[in-house]
């Protein structure tokens, strides 16, 4: 029988929203007087509210996390999931002993090494040496330790050669590579990843990631890990446990809650489709983006529908020449299928300063499976720029087509969408 | 629950004194790291290096005998000018530099404390002890003018109490952490205190015995010194290294348990900040 290795017992944690620090030093002293002197409940407890984003609550406090409870056992690694500000963050931070919870008690057994960054404490004008030492003494190594251990940890992160450099004329990947090396040396019983993993190149998240698995399996630690990639959940985590508004609502095998993710709790809010555009060109406006004449980013897609209509209406002030760049992809953010035309064919069409106007007809194939998906949008100029970029800027829910059986294909089994045979009979 | 040898319970409250002093020990490479850090930090890319420490209170000393010296015409009880100057200057310099990094612990190290747990006094106590250096290089300059009248035969009496300048320097340090850690502590929930803290430090050195002597005191004014914690320390080393000033037993008592008190009150408030001043800052 394995031992219980953490254990969370009804944390709850209560954010003040708004700006703190002003104005509230009647709350605090009211706060003060009702629960210090007259033992009263604390009045801005009760007032709190589950953790939904979307709706605008009638109170300034909020529940980021509320009435979490369960164990984790030793050896087990955790994946925990949810959409951001699930309250992921905040229980990782709570375990860390950043900051304190507002209800609950979390015991563990073993030394707690939290990387919710890498390379924390990391300076700049210091060597790589340096900054070893130093990142390696505030995750809790002894300086033995991390002189035992520098020859792995400079091998691991491969920066041999600039060991004596000031780590300011690092790489970033270099420098990322640095930090998740020292904390890949850190020995403790318990290991908390925060979605480290997503810097760094390939071959060195490869590297990472075999090192985490390393740490679990052959060595007994338990490991905490969040992330969005689904796959890196899948293929590293034994639990999972899907957050949602600040509660546990799903705890169980990894597979299991990855599931429970993408059916359940992955489904975004509803906006307009221009909301998701990040990284826009300055001198573009953009004033809506329609999907089948819709700016909803909750699209249906109908059994029956043969198009998608996709639209962009916006302005330059400087001349552009630009294509439509688009992915779908499934909730586990795999590309199944992209319209990356322009790049293909090498074409784009050109637009004179002022208002303008790009619409596309995307023809959809014929056996589409039944299956949710999202879109992410690009506006480009191929092999020169992107003007915008959108992602995740629709949740797409194909109903599927079917004829014969009267059922869809199924896109999680059956694909994005079927192959045709053609008879020869015709 | 059967199992009773839990090492982290981490819990919403939290006693009121509470250091952890064992956990301070395991820390103590880290301590040893951020003074490293500091003195580092400091000379990178600079081509006068330590130097600078020694050009700022050469200039400061120059100045405040041009002003308080010349123009105010304040006695220096016979001491020369330079000399009386650089001592104070000395002390205040490093009493000023460790309260004004303590009082920044939290805003400076932010971005730290954010993600990574470790015992956050760790942080001013080395920032209190980084500034050692400076000091003892400041110091050195004091001892090289210091040398120089004593070999043109200039009034200068070096005296037994000057053996306690350890024990001042510690008072100092103290006094300057804990006064650091309970303004640091405020800081992160009102801002305010950040502006008062830069102009106050410069209205406290008016308010303690650094470039003028108790001896040109009287009345009330000299009362209300004397109820400055830091006025005992400043004399008695003046006492000790140049022979003005006094000794004064009963004020270092009062300074010590002054700075007991405020030490006390200091790590009460840190501790309670410490636990959730990530969601204020």
């Amino acid at each position: 029988m394995s031992n219980i290795a953490i254990q969370f017992e009804n944390i709850g944690k209560l954010y003040h929203l708004g700006v703190v620090g002003t104005g509230t030093l009647s709350h605090d002293l009211n706060r003060w007087w009702q629960t210090r002197i007259l033992h009263h409940e604390d009045p801005y407890l009760k007032i709190g509210e589950t953790n939904d984003r979307s709706t605008k609550g009638s109170s300034d406090f909020v529940w980021a996390l509320k009435d979490i409870s369960f164990n984790v056992m030793e050896g087990d690694v955790v994946g925990i999931i949810g959409k951001n500000g699930a309250g992921k963050s905040t229980l990782l931070k709570l375990l860390s002993r950043v900051t304190a919870p507002t209800t609950g008690i979390i015991r563990a057994k073993g030394r707690i090494a939290s990387l919710l960054e890498v390379g924390t404490g990391f300076h700049p004008e210091m060597t790589g040496r340096e900054n070893i030492y130093m990142n390696g003494s505030i995750m809790g190594m002894t300086r033995q330790e991390i002189t035992k251990k520098l020859d792995s940890i400079v091998d691991f992160a491969g920066v041999e050669r600039y060991l004596d450099t000031p780590v300011k004329r690092y790489s970033s990947g270099m420098t990322v590579r640095l930090g998740f090396a020292v904390a890949a040396f850190l020995e403790p019983e318990i290991l908390v990843v925060d979605e480290v993993l997503a810097v760094g190149d390939a071959e060195f998240q490869k590297k990472a990631i075999g090192k985490m698995q390393d740490v679990s399996k052959g060595e007994g630690r338990t490991v905490l890990f969040v992330s969005h990639n689904m796959a890196a959940i899948k293929s590293l985590c034994t639990r999972g446990v899907v957050l949602q508004n600040g509660m546990v609502v799903h705890q169980g095998s990894a597979d299991q809650a990855v599931d429970f993710y993408l059916n359940h709790a992955a489904i975004s809010q509803e906006g307009n489709i221009k909301d998701a555009i990040t990284d826009k060109k300055t001198f573009i406006t953009i004033d809506e983006i329609a999907i089948n004449g819709s700016i909803s980013n909750q699209v249906t897609i109908k059994s029956n529908e043969e198009f998608l209509d996709l639209c962009i209406t916006g302005h330059t002030s400087e001349p552009i020449s630009a294509e439509i760049k688009l992915f779908i992809k499934n909730m586990s953010g795999v590309s199944m299928a992209g319209l990356v035309e322009g790049r293909y064919k090498g074409i784009s069409t050109k637009f004179p300063a002022g208002k303008f106007q790009i619409s596309k007809k995307i023809k959809i194939p014929h056996f589409v499976s039944n299956g949710d998906y999202y879109i992410d949008l690009y506006l480009h100029q191929p092999l020169i720029q992107d003007f915008f970029y959108a992602p995740h800027c629709a949740d797409l829910h194909f109903e599927g087509n079917f004829e014969g059986f009267g059922k869809p294909l199924i896109g999680r089994t059956d694909g994005f969408f079927g192959l045709e045979t053609q008879s020869d009979e015709n | 629950m059967h199992q009773k040898d839990w090492t982290i319970v981490i819990s919403p409250q939290r006693r009121w004194f509470d250091i952890d002093l064992k956990n301070l020990w395991r820390y103590r490479d880290l301590f040893l790291m951020y003074i490293k850090r500091d003195i580092i930090v400091v000379y990178k890319q600079t081509i006068l290096g330590p130097l600078w420490y020694i050009i700022q209170p050469a200039l400061t000393t120059i100045m405040y005998m041009f002003i308080f010296g010349g123009l105010a015409g304040i006695s220096t009880d016979g001491v020369p000018q330079p000399l009386f100057y650089l001592a104070g200057i000395t002390l205040w310099n490093y009493y000023s530099a460790a309260f004004t990094a303590s009082s920044n612990v939290f805003t400076e190290n932010a971005n730290i404390f954010g993600k990574v747990y470790f015992p956050r006094l760790i942080v001013p106590l080395s920032a209190i002890t980084s500034n050692l250096v400076k000091m003892l290089i400041q110091l050195m300059l004091f001892i090289a003018v210091y040398v120089y009248y004593l070999l043109i035969g200039t009034h200068a009496t070096i005296n037994w109490s000057i053996l306690l300048f350890p024990f001042y320097i510690v008072l100092l340090a103290f006094h300057a952490m804990g006064c650091g850690l309970i303004i640091s502590a405020l800081t992160t929930k009102y801002r305010d205190l950040t502006f008062l803290v830069s102009f106050g430090i410069q209205l406290f050195m008016y308010a303690t015995p650094v470039i003028y002597p108790m001896s040109t005191t009287s009345g009330k004014i000299k009362t209300i010194l004397e109820l400055n914690p830091l006025t005992p320390i400043f004399e008695g080393f003046k006492h000790g290294c140049l022979g003005c000033g006094s000794l004064s037993w009963g004020g270092l008592l009062y300074s010590s348990i002054f700075m007991l008190i405020l030490l006390c009150i200091a790590v009460v408030t840190f501790t309670r900040v410490e636990r959730n001043f990530m969601d204020t800052v």
